[in-house]
């Protein structure tokens, strides 16, 4: 019988926060992202976009471009190798525009160059003429018209259920970019005998090999993608941008080629946040209790369907939040229009709903002059209850009191917390000197869904090896700067007992799939196959030389070392790899009803706000939060992620969107989609409920989307405290504080 | 692409003379942000920073090469307070007045300043020699000035008199880096005169003349005569709609941003 591993006995396993891998070379500048690739004697390559969000093209001419001095390759629909389309769940995405363009910046043809200037007087050397069709803009009107990929449907309990009190809303939620420091970049190199390798900017190699390589006509084991150094996705990179171009050009070329986005492509070229337009009408009883909630959500897809779907049942599914109530009725759709394609983005559909939700939750509360935490709590959703919306039992964790508690627990901030006039609302600016500010408290809460749903086969592979460099774990999840190589090295570690551990980062050659680095799930995912197949290892090492347990000393019996750690690699080989699975999800019936999820988080926000009413600015004091985390394995990245979150809600509560006109993104650059600063950020406190999930490593669960989907109508709900406003759509602008 | 470096006023202004579609930059904080986006190819750049003229600051006439980091420590208190505004501190310490005066965007920070302060822009080229222009004469439209072809811009030049009661505010969307909404910048003199001057709400700089009549002189200004005060700036600005802001809301805010630094000038 061997001894369970004991996690003190490393000094960097989990519950601790080691250095990162990648923290000093990134902090010196020294890390290679995907924009820092460079091969000798690589091409380079640009694409030619559409100027019109709908547009029939009536010539098309590459001959101008292909004859400059200096290109290689004019490439265009007519050259796509294999299949024309591609996409996630459904591939209809055109590789390059077929006669018609669909959004504003979809690409039509692609060139490879001997240096980008070349390239891109290229793109403008190829004739082209248009003639601009209207474009379908208002994601209402793709309703009426039934321009709609899905329409999910929650029909829950009895329809004629009434409640004493009525509060019913629209609401509406803008564009927001996931907006990466590092944009996209990429290499494709062939292989010199018709395949080729490709290392471009990604969140999940495996699937966009399997969208590759049909549309290349080549077989599966003839592309290889590889992971790259990531600045940041949030789900812009779930959906590929520049990735069958680039293979497209290599392959034409016969060299290397290399795309990189600048920042305004960058904005075009990946997808963005589905806005959102949607009614809400929720019931109650004088006592607080929710007795029916009915909703009508519209997000706007763009074009194509990429994740559309599966974000719109997402919207669905967490339409009421972590509360109860037995009688829940929700339309949603899907809308497909000429507006930027919309995918996937941190909180993946909960952010919108929660927005409306959490505003009604605010409204029902003042109406019963109830305290805002007090309803919440009244409502709240527990482990073993059935989910409002689609009647699965809550198994594993969900301590949403204990969060709602913890939360009122936390001391407010100082009535001022600063005589630094950049500490008022209009910072720099000095708009005020103190007297004009009135300060509000809001509260948003959200659950989340954990991993990926509805039946998906979701699944991570990681394999674990012992050998002279140490420990060893291989996979190809993707590092997109949050901190999962450290996360899996705590795992292996402590599971263990051995303090060096490298982990390696695997192209789709060498290992199966990970899974996608979103829906919260690679801490749970890879972070559960590394802790499985550690595990499995331990036992392995331990029964073959005959010990009870194993340190980085090596293999001891009874409190004897039986064989030094080089005595037990020498044993080897030990390698253990496994396919680590969730528990199993199903589809929704008819009614969007049965388990199609497999865990849940709660997490709720705080915020204090500063407000000058009179010019509507606003400045974000203080947020506190607390965050339902299973077990925290890092407690510095679990922060980090927090915050980060928390930043990323708050910029859509006040600062962050496209701005479109007639599906032309009129702000695609950091000068006018406004990113909160430094000074815009507030200080933030966060505190961690600890109850062990079901099936994480140790307990532990994702946190990367909640606190985005909390902070937003946190802070949307200060400033209404502060002002009184309605304020029904985010961003808040300072005309619709100032002005009403 | 043609580079020159002058090394003097007269060797800049040559150039330009010899090639008067060259493009001049001094910190190229707009600049490279118009040939970032494919804006601007210029074909010949003439570079101003070894000119070091250019970059003299006196309190009277200030070096186009003057840059907002040189701004922020100046003794014209609402111009530092323009210039703390004026993007990062790396922009800051590359762009300069010169700069603002030279794209005349209507969003200038440092330019409602100059109109308060009734500044001329001094201008030199090789055939006329240095020439001054007054603010109002020299902003002629969103991003047009007049600049002959032929002429570089110099330096701003001030009158001796300019009120030591200023105040300088600007709304933009974010606390800091953020380009402006409505900008104002309001100066008290030793008469009691007051001059009120706004950016981001109208084609140039401009100075809300009418609003000035009512509280000069004023020195204890009524609540009534204070809201009129911001009615008028609201209804003397013409601002416009887009990107960033409302045509409602910076007519709004003009008149509130005026009023409060109405107030703060009159409290010194």
């Amino acid at each position: 019988m061997t001894t369970a591993p004991t996690i003190e006995r490393v000094t960097s396993g989990i519950g601790t926060s080691p250095v990162r891998p990648d923290g000093v070379l990134k902090l010196r500048g020294r890390f290679a992202y995907a924009s820092d690739m460079h091969i000798d004697g690589m091409l380079w390559g640009a694409t030619l976009r559409s100027p019109f969000a709908h547009a029939k093209i009536i010539r098309l001419d590459i001959g101008p471009a292909l004859a400059m001095a200096g290109v290689h390759a004019v490439l265009t629909q007519e050259d796509v190798p294999g299949k024309l389309n591609f996409g996630q769940a459904v591939q209809d995405q055109p590789v390059l525009a077929d006669g018609e363009t669909q959004f504003w910046g979809e690409p039509i043809a692609i060139v490879a160059a001997d240096d980008l200037k070349t390239a891109q007087r290229a793109v403008a050397a190829i004739d082209i003429e248009y003639e601009e069709l209207e474009p379908l803009v208002d994601s209402e009107l793709a309703d009426t018209l039934d321009s709609v990929t899905c329409r999910p449907r929650i029909r829950r309990g009895d329809p004629d259920a009434s409640g004493e009190i009525v509060v019913e809303g629209y609401y509406e939620v803008g564009q927001q970019d996931q907006a990466p420091l590092g944009n996209e970049a990429g290499v494709a190199i062939p292989d010199g005998e018709g395949g080729v390798d490709l290392h471009a900017t990604t969140q999940w190699v495996h699937e966009d090999h399997a969208q590759i390589y049909p549309c290349l006509g080549l077989a599966p084991e003839q592309v290889r993608c590889h992971p790259v150094g990531m600045g940041g996705a949030f789900g812009a990179r779930e959906d590929m941008s520049m990735h069958i171009h680039l293979c497209m050009l290599a392959l034409a070329t016969g060299r290397p080629v290399k795309m990189m986005f600048d920042r305004a492509e960058g904005f075009v070229g990946h997808v963005h946040r589905h806005p959102a337009k949607m009614w809400f009408r929720h019931e109650a009883n004088r006592d607080g209790k929710l007795v029916k909630v009915e909703a009508k959500i519209i997000l706007d897809g763009g074009p194509y369907r990429a994740t559309s779907d599966v974000v719109t049942w997402n919207a669905a599914y967490f339409s009421v939040g972590p509360y109860v109530c037995d009688n829940v009725f929700v339309d949603a759709v899907a809308a497909r229009t000429n507006n930027p394609p919309a995918g996937a983005m941190r909180g993946f559909g909960c952010v919108q709903s929660a927005f409306a939700f959490e505003t009604q939750m605010d409204r029902l509360a003042a109406e019963l002059q109830l305290d805002p935490l007090q309803l919440r709590r009244l409502n709240a959703l527990e482990a073993g209850q059935p989910n409002s919306t689609t009647g699965q039992i809550i198994v594993g964790s969900l301590p949403t009191t204990r969060v709602l508690d913890e939360l009122a627990s936390m001391p407010l901030p100082p009535e001022a917390t600063s005589d630094d006039p950049r500490h008022f609302p209009g910072g720099t600016g000095l708009t005020t000197t103190g007297a004009d500010i009135k300060r509000g408290v809001g509260y948003g809460v959200t659950i989340k869904n954990l991993a990926f749903s509805e039946g998906f086969d979701d699944y991570a592979d990681v394999r674990v090896v012992l050998n002279d460099t140490g420990v060893e774990v291989h996979t190809a999840a993707i590092e997109v700067g949050q901190g999962l190589v450290t996360v899996l090295q705590q795992i292996a570690r402590s599971v263990l007992g051995i303090e060096q551990v490298n982990v390696v980062s695997n192209d789709t050659s060498r290992i199966g799939s990970a899974g996608s680095t979103s829906a919260s799930r690679q801490t749970q995912m890879t972070g559960g196959g590394a802790y499985h197949a550690a595990t499995a290892l331990r036992e392995e090492i331990l029964e073959r030389l005959g010990g009870d347990d194993l340190t980085n000393e090596g293999v001891w019996s009874e409190g004897s070392l039986v064989a030094t750690l080089p005595e037990v690699v020498a044993a080897g080989p030990w390698e253990h790899e496994i396919r680590f699975r969730h528990p199993e999800t199903f589809p929704p019936d008819e009614n969007g009803q049965g388990d199609m999820h497999a865990g849940f988080a709660v997490a709720a926000h705080r915020a204090v706000v500063d407000v000058d009413q009179e010019l509507g600015l606003v400045r974000v004091v203080q947020i506190d939060t607390v965050q339902d985390v299973g077990r925290v394995l890092n407690p510095d990245a679990a922060v980090g992620q927090i915050e980060g979150g928390t930043m990323q809600g708050v910029g859509l509560a006040v600062l962050e969107e496209l701005v479109l006109d007639r599906g032309r993104i009129v702000n695609s650059n950091f000068t006018d989609y406004l990113l909160p600063t430094f000074l815009d950020a507030p200080h933030i406190e966060v505190r961690f409920v600890e109850e062990p999930d079901h099936w994480g490593p140790f307990g532990a669960k994702g946190i990367g989307e909640p606190p985005t989907i909390s902070a937003t109508p946190a802070v949307v709900g200060a400033i209404r405290d502060a002002t009184g406003r309605a304020l029904t759509r985010v961003p808040v602008l300072p005309q619709d504080i100032a002005l009403g | 692409m043609e580079f020159s470096r002058p090394a003097s006023t007269e060797e800049a202004a040559a150039i330009k003379a010899a090639d008067p579609g060259a493009t001049i930059l001094a910190g190229g904080t707009d600049l490279m942000v118009e040939v970032n986006f494919g804006h601007a190819s210029p074909d010949h750049v003439i570079g101003l920073r070894r000119v070091d003229d250019l970059a003299d600051y006196q309190d009277t006439r200030i070096g186009a090469g003057v840059t907002w980091a040189r701004l922020e420590e100046c003794s014209h208190r609402a111009l530092a307070q323009a210039a703390r505004t004026v993007g990062s501190p790396q922009i800051r310490a590359a762009g300069t007045i010169g700069g603002n005066i030279g794209t005349a965007s209507p969003a200038g920070d440092g330019l409602p300043w100059l109109a308060a302060a009734e500044a001329e822009i001094e201008v030199y080229s090789t055939t006329r020699g240095t020439r001054l222009v007054s603010w109002d004469q020299f902003f002629t439209g969103v991003k047009q000035n007049a600049l002959a072809d032929d002429e570089v811009i110099t330096a701003a030049v001030l009158p001796e008199n300019v009120p030591s009661v200023q105040e300088f505010a600007k709304i933009g969307q974010r606390s800091a880096m953020v380009i402006s909404t409505v900008s104002a910048c309001v100066m008290r003199d030793d008469e009691g005169s007051i001059r009120v001057a706004l950016g981001a709400v109208a084609p140039t700089p401009i100075r809300v003349r009418q609003a000035e009549a009512l509280v000069s002189g004023q020195s204890n200004p009524s609540e009534a005569l204070l809201e009129e005060f911001a009615r008028t700036v609201s209804a003397e600005v013409k601002p416009i709609t887009d990107h960033r802001s409302t045509e409602a809301y910076r007519r709004h805010a003009s008149g509130v941003l005026a009023r409060r630094l109405l107030e703060r000038c009159l409290a010194q």
